[in-house]
């Protein structure tokens, strides 16, 4: 079955007819050629393909492209201003927090949205007062980006950029 | 991926009305346990009745106390509502224990209580299992069980529920407010999941057109000295070897109520009434942990490669009494 949709991806509103089965990622990789977000296991398990959707972090392959007709993406590719990284993706430069690369992006994505959850005052598994304050120690900041693997093993420097993250 | 038609519910009576029309129609709302099935063919529906769109995502305080939860209210909201976590801060941190930040963000609360097992043969379908091909015969008896069943099992499925949520909505005695055509019914989360019998393809009493519409929690007082404890082989983002959900009451140094209910050991969230009966009333010491949660385990058939889920299930309910005993100054005789 083939449907219409249009979606917003970084600000940018892409209309195109897909096959049901067609998940948000490919539509986005194989027919709008946005190759920011990365397929790696494609069942959910890895999260280079985290995007935000509407305003929060998601892995585009589990996501059916037919049902999220009208949705505002942005892909890590997005998040910069004009020639100005977006903080996050600075302190991932500074910090050194990738070696290939290739889940950086998803990385990146998920760091916003873990970001804008703590400071909504979301706690997470290792919070010890589920009614507390959040503070982002690294007991925090591993717990809640664990969704995103790095087979590479930068996850030291991912956990010093995203420190750095927390302060801007 | 076989093809399928998309249709979006206009309200809830439509989309079981859909579903109903077809026999090959499932139901979508977050989708990170579907799609990732359509994708393995561990499912081949001819029809997706999309019903996240549907207003279900509200969670309202009962009069009397309890609380409504909406079919679509997503894991993470669930997990951070503030009601949740002060009133039921097992429930809270059963959720935040599973999956990962995305997958919290998509999946809901009545797709939580639908995902299907991660037995990894029911998700590989070039093995038999008894679960998706009825009467193939079960590839996880005499293979891979470490994330298998040790309790209520049967000889045609040693698979386990994979939900933390539900294993606290076990303990916390919720109810499911299911809508068929027939119209709207309440069914007790005891009896929603089932043990797989010779039947292990059904997961749940709910037929082809139910649609979970809401979760209600009555108000428990107690639950406000709760927790969850998972056990894996992961710190972080790994389903449970065996996990616990515990409510402690003590009235002068002994058990005044309890409520525990353990996950991944049986084909549903395991309330573990016997070790419960045994607690109450008793002095609140690890002696009296240790014996029902022994007594509890009693019945525990576990499979060759799983039999350390005993031990380790009893452990857990120990430390997870001791730990909310502690939290009331008592329990930490005979360490």
């Amino acid at each position: 079955m083939e449907v219409p949709i249009t979606i917003r991806v970084d600000g940018a509103e892409r209309s195109m007819t897909i096959d049901t089965r067609t998940t948000l990622l490919d539509a986005m990789r194989d027919r709008l050629s946005i190759m920011s977000p990365k397929k790696g296991c494609d069942h959910g398990q890895c999260g280079s393909c985290t995007v935000l959707l509407d305003g929060r972090r998601v892995v585009s392959c589990l996501a059916l492209a037919v049902a999220h007709d009208g949705a505002e993406i942005t892909t890590a590719a997005g998040l910069a201003d004009g020639a100005e990284l977006h903080p996050v993706q600075q302190a991932f430069v500074d910090r050194d927090g990738f070696q290939c690369g290739y889940c950086t992006p998803g990385q990146i994505c998920s760091a916003v949205g873990m970001l804008e959850e703590a400071k909504a005052g979301h706690p997470s598994h290792v919070t010890d007062d589920l009614t507390g304050p959040i503070d982002l120690d690294d007991a925090e900041l591993r717990e809640r980006m664990s969704g995103n693997l790095c087979r590479c093993g930068a996850y030291v420097n991912i956990v010093a950029a995203l420190r750095e993250g927390t302060a801007s | 991926m076989i093809p399928f038609d998309y249709r979006r519910a206009q309200d809830p009576a439509d989309a079981v009305t859909a579903v109903a029309e077809r026999p090959g129609a499932a139901f979508l709302a977050g989708g990170t346990n579907l799609v990732d099935h359509l994708k393995l063919g561990v499912t081949a529906p001819d029809l997706l009745v999309d019903v996240s769109r549907l207003p279900l995502d509200g969670v309202e305080s009962l009069p009397g106390g309890g609380l409504r939860i909406g079919a679509a209210v997503r894991n993470s909201d669930l997990a951070a509502h503030p009601v949740v976590r002060e009133r039921y801060p097992m429930l809270s941190r059963a959720l935040l224990s599973g999956a990962s930040g995305q997958l919290r963000n998509a999946a809901t609360t009545a797709g939580n209580l639908l995902q299907r097992t991660r037995c990894v043969y029911f998700q590989d379908v070039t093995t038999p299992c008894n679960k998706r091909d009825p009467g193939s015969g079960c590839s996880a008896i005499g293979g891979y069980t470490r994330y298998h069943a040790i309790l209520g099992a049967s000889e045609h499925c040693i698979a386990v529920h994979p939900s933390d949520m539900a294993v606290a909505m076990r303990a916390l005695d919720a109810d499911v407010i299911v809508l068929s055509q027939d119209g709207e019914r309440r069914v007790p989360l005891a009896d929603l999941h089932r043990l797989p019998g010779d039947a292990p393809h059904r997961d749940t009493v709910l037929d082809h057109a139910d649609l979970i519409t809401a979760v209600e929690l009555p108000a428990l007082p107690m639950a406000r000295r709760s927790t969850y404890r998972k056990v894996r082989d992961r710190a972080s983002y790994a389903f449970a070897l065996v996990s616990v959900a515990a409510a402690l009451e003590l009235d002068d140094g002994m058990v005044g109520d309890v409520r525990l209910a353990l996950g991944g050991v049986a084909h549903k969230p395991w309330r573990a009434s016997t070790a419960e009966e045994h607690l109450r009333g008793a002095p609140a010491t690890v002696e009296t942990f240790r014996r029902a949660a022994d007594a509890e385990l009693a019945a525990a058939q576990p499979q060759p490669g799983n039999e350390f889920k005993v031990r380790m299930a009893r452990n857990t309910i120990v430390a997870v009494l001791r730990e909310l005993a502690g939290a009331h100054g008592m329990g930490g005789e005979h360490r």
